[in-house]
């Protein structure tokens, strides 16, 4: 499903960020990528997505070298993730409801139809009584959780989640992983980060775990 | 089919939604087009009426027909039913060489020369008043009326039309000019306001790309507004348009009055306001495309 065949990845002007990284990860599998600040965990979600382009290497995804993608073809290959990013990229100009269903006006979807997938987004993350609010409202879990209803409203087959539990306690951070245990049971292919070495011990999934740029099995 | 309308229809009311979301300054931008384009539109309407006065009142350009001396009166006849026949002609009337004798020693004042004379010297002659307006087939008239027998002058005075047709033409470059030089400031102010537009929905634009929105997407709603803002400037300029003809209608009734004449100022024809609106939603949209076009792809999402 995701395949990386020895991808380097180096910003302009900067030192090799991530150094020839090799690994596959199976249909519905769930990853979790792991390093301390940054080692390149970021940077390794934004390759897999097609937001940074590899310095060399391949990436395969879905069978295809989303490296030598067009650009024109881009949005279709993203509309396979759902992504939550670290820094939450929420919009504090409209309400949750509309945060949540621009995924969907984007993919043309029917309205009545995307206010029905909208609400069950919210409903699975706990959200669905704060629908007409602004996610400025929000405490920081609820942003969190809130990216994460976003991310899964247009049913994608891979969810990339940049540290998704960053500053939580481990009680929200608990909830997180149930909701995205739950994905995972229904074949959802996720690739999670953290550098929360107490979360990787609660959970025994498969662990990427990056260090100064390489991969350490 | 029925999506893409849906869709379409969508995205125009949002662009709607965001006019009104900032009444005051979409107000703004609307009157400065809307005043950008009544001037050369008024001054369009303005030459129009000019024309339409001119071409019935003053400039109807006359033909006069001198007979040669020995004309019998079967040939005026023939003559007459000639002129009565021709498609070119309206109105002709018969000036006989007695009557304008009598017009020369009113009009001049030179009884006493004219009363000398042994003989009238004036042929009879015609006063042709022809349908056309157009110089060239005026002249193509006048070439045909000279060929007709017993005729022994034919005078047009083109003067007249000829300088009309030359001020209307130096009036058309003029509004011209001034047209494309307003249509010019009304894509940079599209342009400006979309620009503003897009700085304000850095956000949105970025993160709609990274969940895979597709240029079109992006693009649209800011294509839309330019286009809505421009057709509101074109009813704007419109309604400018109309409102001042009101007012000068009724300050000229006064004038017309005292002159006893009868004149007032006419609206555009429909057609020429429709092209109005197409004219400046066209503006709108281009400058709205250049302005996406130009800043739409410096946010690139990291
Ligand atoms: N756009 C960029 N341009 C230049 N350098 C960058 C850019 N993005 C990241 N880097 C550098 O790449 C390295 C890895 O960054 P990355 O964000 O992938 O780390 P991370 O593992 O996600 O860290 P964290 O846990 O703090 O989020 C860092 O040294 C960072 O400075
Ligand atoms: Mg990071």
């Amino acid at each position: 499903m995701i395949q990386f065949s020895n991808v380097c990845k180096r910003y302009p002007g900067g030192i090799d960020v991530l150094k020839n990284i090799s690994f596959t990860i199976g249909e519905a599998e769930m990853v979790f990528l792991s390093g301390h600040s940054g080692a390149g965990k970021s940077t390794l979600l934004k390759l897999i997505a097609a937001i940074e382009r590899p310095s060399s290497g391949s990436i395969l995804v879905n069978g295809q070298n989303i490296s030598l993608i067009k650009d024109g073809a881009l949005p279709f290959l993203r509309r396979n993730f759902g992504l939550i990013f670290q820094d939450h990229k929420l919009l504090y100009d409209r309400s949750i409801f509309e945060n949540v269903v621009l995924p969907l006006k984007i993919c043309d979807f029917d309205h009545r139809e995307s206010a029905k997938r909208v609400r069950a987004a919210l409903d699975k993350v706990g959200l669905l009584n704060r629908e007409k609010a602004n996610p400025i409202a929000l405490s920081g879990g609820e942003q969190q959780r809130l990216c994460i209803a976003r991310a899964i409203v247009n049913r994608p087959s891979i969810l990339l989640a940049d540290e998704p539990t960053g500053n939580l306690d481990t009680e929200y951070s608990g909830e997180i992983m149930k909701i995205f245990r739950s994905f995972h049971q229904v074949g959802v292919t996720l690739v999670i980060s953290t550098h929360d070495e107490g979360m990787l011990g609660q959970f025994n999934g498969r662990v990427l775990a990056l260090k100064n740029g390489e991969l350490h099995p | 089919m029925k999506n893409w309308l849906i869709l379409h229809v969508h995205v125009f009311l949002s662009a709607l939604r965001k006019f009104f979301s900032t009444p005051l300054s979409s107000l703004f931008n609307i009157l400065v087009i809307g005043i950008a384009l009544s001037l050369p539109a008024g001054m369009y309407v303005m030459l129009k009426n000019i024309q339409n006065l001119a071409e019935q009142k003053i400039a109807s350009p006359q033909i006069s027909l001198f007979l040669s001396m020995d004309t019998s009166k079967d040939d005026i006849t023939r003559i007459d039913r000639q002129l009565k026949q021709h498609a070119a002609v309206g109105q002709a009337r018969f000036v006989p060489r007695e009557q304008a004798l009598e017009q020369l020693k009113q009009t001049t004042g030179l009884e006493d020369v004219i009363g000398g004379l042994e003989h009238n010297p004036l042929p009879d002659a015609y006063i042709v008043h022809p349908k056309i307006s157009d110089a060239s087939a005026l002249k193509t008239l006048k070439h045909e009326l000279q060929r007709w027998p017993k005729i022994e002058h034919v005078q047009l005075d083109l003067d007249w039309v000829q300088k009309l047709e030359a001020i209307l033409k130096f009036g058309l470059m003029a509004i011209l000019i001034l047209s494309m030089l307003l249509g010019f400031a009304l894509v940079a102010v599209t342009f400006n306001t979309i620009r503003l537009q897009i700085l304000t929905q850095r956000e949105e634009i970025e993160v709609s790309r990274l969940i895979g929105a597709t240029s079109a997407f992006i693009r649209r709603p800011f294509l839309y507004f330019g286009l809505l803002q421009g057709l509101l400037g074109g009813a704007a300029a419109w309604f400018i348009i109309s409102i001042s003809l009101y007012m000068l209608n009724s300050n000229l009734s006064q004038l017309t009055d005292l002159y006893s004449a009868n004149f007032t100022l006419h609206l555009p024809s429909t057609e020429d306001q429709l092209a109005l609106l197409l004219l400046s939603a066209c503006l709108g949209w281009m400058g709205a495309w250049l302005s996406v076009s130009q800043h739409l792809w410096k946010i690139e999402p990291r």
